[in-house]
């Protein structure tokens, strides 16, 4: 399983991989908004978290469905299946390495970005710590989605519109952390539940994407 | 929709059977319900871990030829590489990223992943297309290895692999076509 995260990752980072892929899409987001809005400082660092989070989350989006079509195209998802590896485990090593080359440079970017969209000094660490508990939540929902559209050519809509609506609860709760870290309120209440969503997303989605897996290899 | 019924046949250990049939009389279904990719609608397969080799390869053009075999290799949990690149006439071609692979040599690629599985039966749809006639022979000399060893081998061809095998007529089994003519009538 260790093996499978590796090998994605050396392929997301080889030509035609797809990595940075999610991070160029986030800075071009961030970039244009205060173009759209205005240069009014204060406007501009009200509506940051959410814009960051927005930003993140659609980023996340743009790679989702690569994530198995890739496998399922060459015939390795279904060599996968007869290995001696759960498909459960395949489906965590999947998400966990999907995130690492989306989720990750796109917690590492927000701080940086942050300056761009005069998001308030107090609001760095809670934006960085709602991206880095939220993002993984975003990959494993991704990852359900992925699996149930893997077999349709271009799954790609019906990827965004059956996913998007899983994402609003993390996108909610993981905004609302960095919105009140912004505004000098405590952001603890939401983050726990933003770990929450992270945390059951982890612990029941590899079982319902490993099934629908299943049905998509028959 | 049942595509074969009836279908009782048992390979032992050593023996290859080869299926016969034409198109789409449901020799790959056959092969991906025995691999466990797809359950059968009534019996059961019984018998020892499989590997499958389809009509895709499961090559990721990105990586090297030893990348390939590496991974394949680690997720059966199996160490050594180098002999199936050896069989397979690869070790030249060890470094060269699979993308850049002719046809022919991706096939042979496909077919050396089956040796670096470790599993004793060999489940292969067609192993042969795409490879010239001395590729032909190199992998019927890797299968009798195999089946010297105490493989076995299911195999769904048309080409003659140049050594004695049971053949299975895959269309003595197929599900009567005229009870669903007249199912949808």
């Amino acid at each position: 399983m260790i093996r499978l995260v590796l090998r994605d990752l050396s392929l997301a980072v080889r030509a035609g991989g797809g990595f940075g892929l999610g991070l160029a899409f986030f800075l071009i987001v961030v970039v244009l908004v205060p173009f759209a809005i205005g240069p009014e400082a204060a406007l501009l660092g009200a509506v940051a978290p959410g814009v960051l989070w927005l930003g993140a989350l659609l980023a996340c989006l743009l790679s989702l469905d690569r994530m198995f079509a890739l496998d399922f195209e060459d015939g390795t998802l279904d060599l996968l299946a007869c290995a001696p590896v759960p498909l459960e485990g395949v489906v965590a090593a999947k998400a966990f390495a999907h995130w690492i080359t989306t989720g990750l440079p796109l917690v590492a970017a927000a701080p940086v970005l942050g300056v761009l969209l005069n998001l308030p000094v107090a609001g760095y660490g809670w934006v960085v710590v709602s991206l880095a508990l939220g993002t993984p939540a975003l990959s494993m929902i991704g990852a359900f989605g992925a699996a149930l559209t893997v077999g349709l050519r271009r799954g790609g809509l019906l990827l965004s519109l059956l996913v998007l609506p899983l994402y609003v609860p993390t996108l909610i709760f993981g905004a609302e952390v960095a919105r009140r870290g912004a505004t000098g309120q405590g952001g603890e209440a939401p983050l726990l539940l933003l770990a929450g969503i992270s945390l059951g997303a982890m612990a029941l989605l590899p079982f319902a994407a490993a099934a629908a897996l299943r049905i998509n290899l028959r | 929709m049942p595509v074969l019924s009836g279908v009782t046949f048992s390979v032992s250990a050593g023996e290859a059977v080869v299926l016969r049939g034409p198109n789409g009389s449901g020799k790959t279904t056959l092969l991906r319900t025995v691999a466990g990719l797809q359950p059968a609608l009534a019996g059961s397969v019984v018998g020892e871990d499989v590997a499958y080799a389809g009509h895709a390869d499961g090559i990721k053009g990105a990586l090297s030829v030893r990348e390939n075999l590496r991974f394949w290799a680690d997720v059966f949990g199996m160490r050594e590489v180098e002999g199936a690149m050896r069989a397979f006439d690869l070790w030249a071609l060890r470094d060269r990223a699979a993308g850049h692979l002719s046809a022919g040599q991706k096939r042979r690629l496909g077919l050396a992943r089956l040796a670096v599985t470790g599993r004793p039966l060999w489940l292969l749809d067609e192993p042969t297309v795409s490879l010239d006639a001395a590729s032909v022979a190199l992998f019927g000399d890797v299968l009798r290895g195999h089946l010297a060893g105490g493989g076995a081998a299911l195999i769904a061809t048309h080409v003659e692999l140049g050594f004695e095998a049971r053949v299975v007529d895959v269309a003595q089994f197929r599900a009567v076509a005229g009870a669903l003519d007249g199912a949808w009538a």
